[in-house]
């Protein structure tokens, strides 16, 4: 084992968004390294929480952290919602002695007490900078030369703390992490807008004009998939291939989890990364590095290919 | 939002009326405790956080008009509109204001305003997800999809379900729907926990001097 991580998975990778979940954990996996769940995790208190009482949305989040601690590994969200609150909650209490102060004195209720000594990380910047790009093309297996993805980034993991780039506007690291391991990406100039998030279940009308948006884009750039790093914008995205009548898309378009083409590349298989609960499975293939799927492709070694 | 009868309504140019200076006590105690809050000051009223909301189209009182509102005492006003609950979170405007105000955040302080005082905009019933949310987050310990949006549709608009019936088979078919909420097992001490939080948050005991706040949960990055 390389590096051991605490994994803390959110409630959506154990629902809607169980693709990530299975995909994150054979990603990691095949890589060496240990994701380890986070014993007895609660709700991150995500956007909600936020809306209704302030310490109390601190405190939830912060059991979480304080859980953490006891095993000292940084912990790795998934969910940009996940990602954004814990953080925030680490952040916040580092800087604000009066909130700390609260929320210690509400984590002491429950005999639990936080140092902060844990990170809070988004798993694209781990494989990104503890991994890092030549480890992941030199332990490519699978060609991704068929693969035309939209990188879709939407919020929370770039604003307002940026997990991966340095440039919250325009963020370049899906892209070349997608490059160096022989897809196509297409220029995706939305990548950062919202996909609407829980409107989608209190404002539909807004949440949907928002996805479809992000979609059309994507079809207009003729990628063949749209590839996420969180489940709510999966999920968004992806509903609106089963949006029917003169409301839906021109037609239907894969939404992926970064992981999953990720998981394509290094050579997991297709159910281990979870693509059966995509709504749309890609038609594009991964065939083994060095054979064509297709008679006018030309052949390329990617392991070969410059980092 | 509302017509002011000029018979009822602020009765001279810098004079509120009693709940709104209520509701401005509130909401300065709120912003006194929120990051930046005290940055409200500096806006210039250039509309790029309108600009850059991806769902200012959609609200009544945009979010620039939300700063200019305030200012100019009319709380009431902006607690009625549906611009707070049509926020999504995405923090686009934050990012990118000049005057680096905390635009999502203070929309954030509103919105529990509005839920502690109880003044929602007319057939409007978003805030009540939130509301959901929590209990959920209560009872379970983590949020169960499923019974957070059962529960939503059937006490704002059981027909919205039906609306929304192709979505949930598509999912369901993919085997992403959950039939069981998961419980944590040490509810009692997140109980505990948020029962403790709580009392940090109730009305009574808000702090009520007259700091500046620091930017909290943004110094790391240079905000």
């Amino acid at each position: 084992m390389d590096t051991r991580y605490t994994y803390y998975p959110g409630c959506s990778l154990h629902a809607t968004g169980i693709a990530y979940d299975k995909s994150m954990r054979a990603v990691f996996k095949k890589l060496g390294s240990e994701l380890a769940e986070l014993e007895d995790w609660n709700c991150c208190g995500a956007t909600a929480y936020m809306s209704v009482q302030k310490t109390v949305a601190f405190a939830v989040s912060a059991r979480n952290l304080a859980i953490a601690e006891r095993t000292g590994d940084d912990v790795v969200a998934p969910c940009s919602a996940c990602y954004y609150a814990l953080k925030h909650t680490r952040v916040g209490m580092e800087e604000d002695a009066e909130l700390r102060a609260q929320v210690e004195e509400a984590l002491a209720a429950g005999g639990l007490e936080a140092d902060l000594s844990v990170e809070v990380r988004h798993p694209l910047e781990v494989l990104l900078n503890d991994i890092g790009i030549p480890r992941l093309v030199a332990e490519q297996t699978h060609s991704l030369e068929e693969f035309r993805p939209a990188c879709y980034y939407g919020c929370q993991i770039v604003r307002p703390f940026g997990a991966v780039d340095e440039d919250p506007e325009l963020p370049m690291s899906m892209e070349t992490l997608f490059t160096a391991l022989g897809a196509r990406p297409v220029e995706y100039p939305p990548k950062v807008r919202c996909c609407g998030g829980m409107l989608v279940a209190t404002m539909p009308q807004v949440a949907t004009e928002l996805s479809m948006d992000l979609v059309d884009w994507a079809i207009a750039r003729e990628a063949n998939c749209i590839v996420t790093v969180c489940p709510l914008c999966q999920s968004n995205l992806d509903l609106i291939n089963v949006t029917k009548g003169s409301n839906g898309p021109t037609h239907q378009i894969p939404v992926l989890y970064f992981t999953q083409l990720i998981g394509l590349a290094i050579g997991c298989t297709p159910e281990e990364v979870g693509m059966e609960h995509a709504l749309i499975p890609p038609d594009a293939k991964a065939p083994p590095v060095g054979v064509s799927s297709r008679h006018d492709a030309p052949v390329t070694i990617v392991g070969t290919r410059e980092a | 939002m509302k017509t002011l009868d000029p018979l009822a309504g602020p009765i001279a140019p810098g004079v509120l009326s009693k709940t709104e200076q209520e509701l401005r006590t509130a909401f300065l105690e709120e912003i006194d405790r929120i990051p930046g809050g005290a940055r409200l000051n500096q806006c210039i009223q250039c509309g790029t956080c309108t600009a850059s909301c991806p769902v200012s189209h959609a609200m009544d009182v945009t979010p620039r008009q939300v700063i200019a509102m305030f200012r100019a005492g009319a709380i009431e006003e902006l607690l009625e509109s549906r611009t707070i609950w049509l926020c999504a979170s995405c923090y686009h405007c934050t990012l990118r204001c000049p005057a680096q105000i905390h635009i999502t955040d203070l929309i954030y302080a509103l919105k529990r305003i509005a839920i502690e005082e109880g003044i929602f905009p007319a057939r409007f019933p978003v805030h009540v997800m939130s509301e959901t949310f929590t209990k959920n987050v209560k009872r379970y310990g983590r949020n169960y999809e499923v019974g957070l949006l059962l529960r939503y549709f059937l006490r704002t608009k059981p027909l919205g379900l039906f609306a929304q019936r192709r979505a949930g088979y598509a999912l369901w078919r993919h085997g992403r729907i959950k039939l069981r909420p998961d419980k944590i097992k040490d509810i009692d001490q997140l109980r505990k926990i948020i029962a403790k939080a709580e009392t940090f948050d109730l009305p009574q005991e808000k702090v009520t001097s007259e700091k500046v706040t620091a930017a909290v949960g943004y110094e790391s990055i240079g905000r």
